[in-house]
């Protein structure tokens, strides 16, 4: 079954080669760092107005990468670009690059579906559809693969292993996914975009709907996905970017202002604007 | 000692008999509603009950001058002419509605449909019923149960098509966006996501456009008619409720307005069980 998945999609080869691939040697370029995504000179424009300016980051593969800034700053579009949600609606639009892995996915003949399907997305609200635990899991999995009932069993435990859902659900798969509290179905639109497989997940203020307990639980989350997927998180509380990102970028009117370490940006920023953000005096 | 300097007790007690007399008011418009409810109510329930009996659901309706009858003919007809009727508007209202919501949106065909079936909505039933006299009987030559379904269809769709759009924009706009971010293609969005998370709103429309039809008189004068035997045959003429409550009701034999009181008393209960039904479902939804 694998085997088929990788002849399917050339996005799934590049990703199970573990980057980029030299096409000549079918080798693996050795590189000391790897960039899921490379993002250059993006702007993009709703309508008329323009949302972000002249956008350049890399976001490396394996690592969290955290976006902060005050609301309306353009995080959440710049998140939004990367999986081309904009794309639903009519009069946005983007300029420049967005490579993953090397492939532009800004160009005009992207796959969106496909595209979606290896950069998966978890929203602010948490978002399950209207079917069992288990459908909700199963529903993004028979989008791409035709596995067996036993197969998908497994791919459903898996997936709720991953987002530490198991325990709680294994004994209501078959219950709505509605009937789970905030915190645990924030987790099942976690489980449900780990179990596509995807190689970058984008989280968009996963937390903000929800408990400091619920909260503590998806950090935790996020800090064990982030050893199989590369994650970009945006987030409006400077501490939970403190403590689970391995790089931050600080936002400002559409603007990059600064990116780096996260350790580097929250002790000795080399911006002023981002001192003054991060320490409180602005923002 | 004066604690209560600046209130003068003539604007006061002039407030207080405004608000007297606005609620004495509302009171008597909802009091001459209700007396009026009651009183159909009341009459319909006396001698609707009065004319329920066994013979009402096993023996067709009664010829001019004979004794007895029922109207079990006409019972089986509207069942029939209703059932056709929603599996006929069902899957074109449904699908039109979703088409609306999540495919036309603000294109011109759009806002054209959504206006057109504005008017279909307000449309007068006798009016849907002469098109479809003109359309379908007048060329096939006679009446059907066929025809009736087609103007009942009529009616039931432009209902179901504007419940089915209203309930789904209510659906979030982030969950169809989570289904997208799922790398989800944009039918399987629509008809699996969106349309089950509206679903028990829809199924509300559904059975609220039951309801409206299934008290339709007007459109079916002039297409199923009305058929004295017991019958099937969809392409033939076809008792059915409301007819027969109007014939028989202006009749001069005390037996025919008896099966009307007790036909009257039938659709009554159908359309407040469909009314209580729909409820049911709608709040099944809410509750999640």
């Amino acid at each position: 079954m694998m085997s088929n998945m990788k002849t399917m999609f050339d996005l799934n080869k590049i990703d199970s080669d573990g980057g980029k691939v030299n096409l000549n040697t079918n080798q693996p370029v050795q590189q000391e760092i790897k960039n899921a995504i490379e993002v250059r000179n993006l702007n993009f424009f709703y309508g008329s107005f323009q949302g972000l300016k002249d956008i350049n980051l890399d976001i490396e593969e394996g690592k969290v990468t955290a976006f902060i800034g005050p609301s309306g700053c353009g995080k959440s579009t710049l998140l939004r670009t990367l999986n081309r949600m904009y794309d639903l609606y009519p009069g946005q639009h983007a300029k420049g690059e967005i490579n993953f892995y090397g492939h532009n996915i800004l160009s005009d003949g992207e796959d969106l579906n496909l595209l979606r399907s290896r950069i998966g997305m978890v929203f602010q609200k948490p978002t399950p559809f209207p079917m069992s635990i288990y459908e909700n899991i199963a529903f993004g999995v028979r989008l791409y693969e035709k596995l067996s009932r036993s197969e998908m069993d497994e791919r459903v435990e898996w997936a709720l292993n991953k987002a530490a859902l198991w325990n709680e659900a294994k004994d209501k798969l078959n219950q709505s996914g509605l009937s789970l509290s905030g915190g645990q179905q924030q987790r099942l639109c976690i489980a449900r975009g780990v179990a596509v497989k995807p190689s970058v997940i984008l989280l968009d203020e996963p937390t903000s709907a929800l408990d400091p307990i619920s909260t503590g639980k998806i950090e935790e989350l996020i800090n064990e996905l982030k050893h199989e997927y590369t994650i970009a998180i945006v987030t409006h509380n400077m501490q939970q970017a403190a403590r689970v990102s391995d790089y931050t970028a600080y936002m400002y009117l559409g603007s990059l202002i600064e990116y780096g370490k996260t350790d580097e940006i929250f002790i000795k920023p080399k911006r002023k604007e981002t001192e003054d953000y991060i320490t409180g005096r602005f923002g | 000692m004066n604690n209560s300097s600046n209130i003068d007790p003539a604007v006061f007690s002039r407030r207080k008999r405004a608000n007297k007399i606005g609620l004495a008011l509302s009171v008597g418009a909802m009091g001459l509603g209700m007396v009026f409810l009651l009183w159909i109510l009341s009459v319909l329930f006396f001698k609707g009950f009065a004319a329920l009996d066994l013979s009402l659901f096993t023996a067709d309706t009664p010829a001019p001058g004979s004794d007895g009858g029922g109207l079990a003919n006409a019972i089986v007809g509207s069942l029939m002419l209703v059932g056709c009727c929603t599996l006929i508007s069902t899957p074109i209202g449904v699908l039109a509605g979703l088409y609306l919501s999540e495919y036309g949106d603000r294109s011109r065909i759009a806002s054209i449909t959504r206006f057109v079936t504005d008017i279909m909505l307000s449309a007068p039933s006798i009016v849907i019923g002469l098109f479809v006299y003109a359309f379908v009987v007048a060329q096939v030559r006679h009446f059907s149960g066929w025809a009736g379904t087609i103007a009942l269809a009529l009616i039931a769709i432009p209902v179901v098509v504007r419940t089915t759009e209203n309930m789904l924009r209510l659906v979030p706009g982030s969950l169809r966006e989570a289904a997208y971010a799922l790398g989800t293609p944009k039918w399987k969005v629509a008809f699996m996501i969106t349309l089950r998370a509206a679903q028990s709103g829809i199924m509300t429309g559904i059975l609220l456009s039951l309801a409206r039809v299934s008290g339709e008189t007007a459109p079916l004068l002039f297409t199923a008619l009305n058929n004295q035997f017991f019958s099937t045959n969809m392409n033939a003429p076809m008792a059915n409720l409301p007819v027969v409550i109007f014939q028989f009701a202006m009749s001069p034999y005390d037996n025919w307005v008896n099966l009307a009181w007790g036909g009257a008393l039938l659709i009554t209960f159908a359309v407040l069980a469909l009314n209580i039904l729909a409820r049911v479902v709608f709040r099944e939804k809410v509750q999640g």
